[in-house]
């Protein structure tokens, strides 16, 4: 958990950060903090690169410039071997879960804790078990395939094994798109919980007005390739048009006065 | 599996339990980092505390400086095997890991997971029997699509409000045929040239190099023409069928057709099906010229034979007959290429790993049917004497 490093109390800082492809840019020098220890949404349209952002953090893709610093070390232009710090202490749930399709999830679970522990099998199958638990999946979802999970049992899996070495940071893409809304509300739940009672700092790319207003702590958009950022309350009440729209639409305003 | 083990986190202080007992009462003092690093050497040590016959077991971890659930799940463990040996047993932890344990303690009741066993000898009869019950079934299954496809087709010529989709049959016949033309050509080149270096290095013992052309022109066109580009559009178009189609399932396309109300043999099976029985034959024909072409180089410089020479045996060696033996395989091999290619298409799953099992299956089906109905052909040309 939070062993070590205690003194900084920002778990990701962005500097000037630049991304584009074949000559468009998507982000023009956004700058954003993540605090240890929040949760934070990330919201915008479609195509502003919330998911491209999330992957320059966890170093799936390559900015064209600019700084991104994880837990104080700075991860643009890092060397695979020196990522391997920085992998055991985040998880990422990705959008369909992404589990391994030739693997059970139980051994979906045990996967990371295979490539960094030396921890005996039945230990391995204690915690698998546990972690199942904790992601509200009934312990015969151990022994299922990922091609016979529902898209929000996949989730959960997914987040299961995001949580499998008890990571400090979790990335989250887009959790509830794709989930009914009970579903959905029970995920925001989960997250909470977990956030609350592991201590985990949560990067969270989301469309879900629900899952904000339930979840999260601070909210970042992007818009116009830059980004802003805010709590509910205080955008709601933003000048840029497609916030305001956001937030004030039909629906941003039933989640709002709910 | 590659061992990088050492998991990078920085343990500030070692986790470190130690047990003391005074007659039934056991004291079990946890202190240090419970982290996951450190739980796997601390599994063993645990599981070396004797309790012994403790009525009482007071679990004492306001030491430990950090915990994470895996650490937290082998203090609750702790517990729990305490209380199923009768005792009784309490748990203090650090103040803010307390809502942790509450939280695991509430929720996770389940035993650890278990694996799928390894079968043995068992097992593998289990999977001889599974497999040949398949292989019959799959050849079931893919009669009654040639029905499906058969009925389809004649209805879909015979019923006038239909028509048949012409450019996508266009657009079947350049994708299987046109761009196939220079790998079947290039392959047929090398095959005739091959082919007459070994006639010619045999014959020559005879003296008879000059039926090195005899050999070439009859068994190019009779079989190895037709069979190498049957083979090679298998592996090229049949795939390709069953890559399309399967992704397409696995897209929800081919069931948002269906409630839409097209017929799926006929807007995706009948135009690969016409178009390749179209293709196939003319690239046939095609691999044929091009081989004797091979061949022809290759007699030139290796055994100095002239092309009018060559061009003079080979008219006495073939005739019309040799050619139509040959071409007239060509349109059952496509049908099967492109018959199995769909069928296969439409049994893929919708996961991703379906669409590459069932392609490699298809070619591997198609390619083994070719073979058998290449000999069949053989067997029925010797009985007929042609």
């Amino acid at each position: 958990m939070s062993a070590g490093g205690q003194k900084d109390d920002v778990a990701i800082r962005i500097r000037g950060l630049v991304n584009g492809f074949g000559g468009s840019v998507i982000h023009d020098h956004i700058d954003l903090d993540v605090k240890r220890g929040e949760v934070l949404g990330v919201v915008g349209g479609s195509g502003t690169g919330k998911s491209v952002l999330l992957r320059s953090i966890v170093g799936l893709n390559h900015p064209l410039s600019g700084s991104i610093k994880v837990f104080g070390q700075e991860t643009v232009g890092m060397q695979p071997e020196e990522m391997r710090g920085l992998q055991v202490r985040w998880g990422v749930l990705f959008q369909e879960g992404a589990l391994f399709s030739s693997q059970t999830v139980a051994q979906n679970i045990q996967v990371p804790m295979r490539r960094w522990t030396h921890m005996s099998q039945s230990l391995m199958d204690e915690l698998a078990a546990m972690k199942l638990s904790l992601v509200g999946l009934p312990a015969d979802a151990a022994k299922k395939f990922p091609s016979e999970l529902s898209g929000g049992m996949k989730k959960r899996a997914g987040l299961a094994r995001a949580l499998a070495l008890d990571p400090e940071l979790v990335f989250l893409d887009e959790p509830t798109a794709g989930l009914d809304p009970i579903s959905a509300a029970q995920f925001d739940q989960l997250v909470r919980d977990l956030q609350r009672s592991l201590g985990l700092t949560v990067f969270m790319v989301t469309h879900d007005i629900d899952t904000l207003r339930a979840t999260t702590d601070r909210i970042a958009v992007l818009v116009k390739k830059k980004i802003k950022v805010g709590t509910v309350k205080t955008l709601v009440n933003d000048t840029d048009p497609w916030i305001h729209e956001y937030f004030s639409g039909p629906r941003g305003h039933a989640a709002l006065n709910s | 599996m590659v061992k990088n083990f050492q998991v990078t986190l920085p343990v500030e202080n070692p986790a470190a339990v130690r047990l003391e007992r005074r007659q039934n009462r056991a004291h079990v003092i946890f202190t240090g980092d419970w982290t996951i690093s450190e739980v796997s050497h601390m599994d063993p040590e645990l599981a070396r505390l004797d309790m012994g016959d403790a009525r009482e077991v007071e679990i004492d971890g306001s030491g430990i400086g950090a915990m994470d659930s895996a650490g937290g799940w082998l203090l609750l463990r702790t517990k729990r095997e305490a209380e199923s040996a009768g005792a009784k047993v309490t748990l203090t932890v650090p103040e803010k890991y307390q809502a942790l344990l509450d939280t695991m303690e509430r929720d996770h009741t389940a035993p650890p997971v278990t694996h799928p066993p390894h079968r043995g000898m068992v097992g593998l009869l289990e999977r001889t029997g599974e497999g040949t019950m398949h292989v019959l079934r799959q050849g079931y299954d893919l009669l009654g699509f040639l029905g499906r496809v058969t009925i389809e087709a004649i209805e879909a010529i015979l019923a006038p409000r239909r028509e048949l989709p012409f450019p996508a049959l266009v657009h079947q016949i350049e994708e299987t045929g046109v761009t196939a033309l220079p790998i079947v050509g290039l392959l047929a080149f090398l095959l005739g040239v091959v082919l007459a270096y070994q006639g010619a290095d045999q014959l020559k013992r005879f003296g008879a190099q000059i039926y090195t052309i005899d050999f070439l022109g009859v068994g190019f066109l009779r079989e190895l023409g037709g069979l190498v580009t049957a083979i090679i559009i298998a592996g090229r178009s049949g795939s390709a069928f069953t890559a399309q189609i399967g992704t397409m399932r696995v897209n929800e396309e081919i069931d948002a057709m269906q409630t839409i109300g097209l017929n799926i043999a006929e807007v995706l099976v009948l135009p690969r099906v016409i178009g390749l029985v179209i293709a196939l034959p003319i690239l046939t024909l095609f691999a044929d010229i091009v081989g004797i072409i091979g061949g022809l180089v290759m007699t030139y410089f290796d055994l100095g034979i002239t092309i009018p020479a060559f061009m003079r045996e080979l008219k006495g060696a073939i005739n019309v007959n040799t050619l139509m033996v040959g071409l007239i395989k060509a349109p059952v091999f496509a049908f099967v290429i492109a018959l199995v290619g769909c069928f296969e298409g439409m049994r893929v799953e919708r996961n991703a790993a379906s669409v590459g099992k069932l392609t490699t299956r298809s070619v591997v089906e198609s390619i083994f049917l070719i073979i058998a109905i290449d000999a069949a052909f053989s067997i029925l040309f010797s009985v007929l004497g042609i």
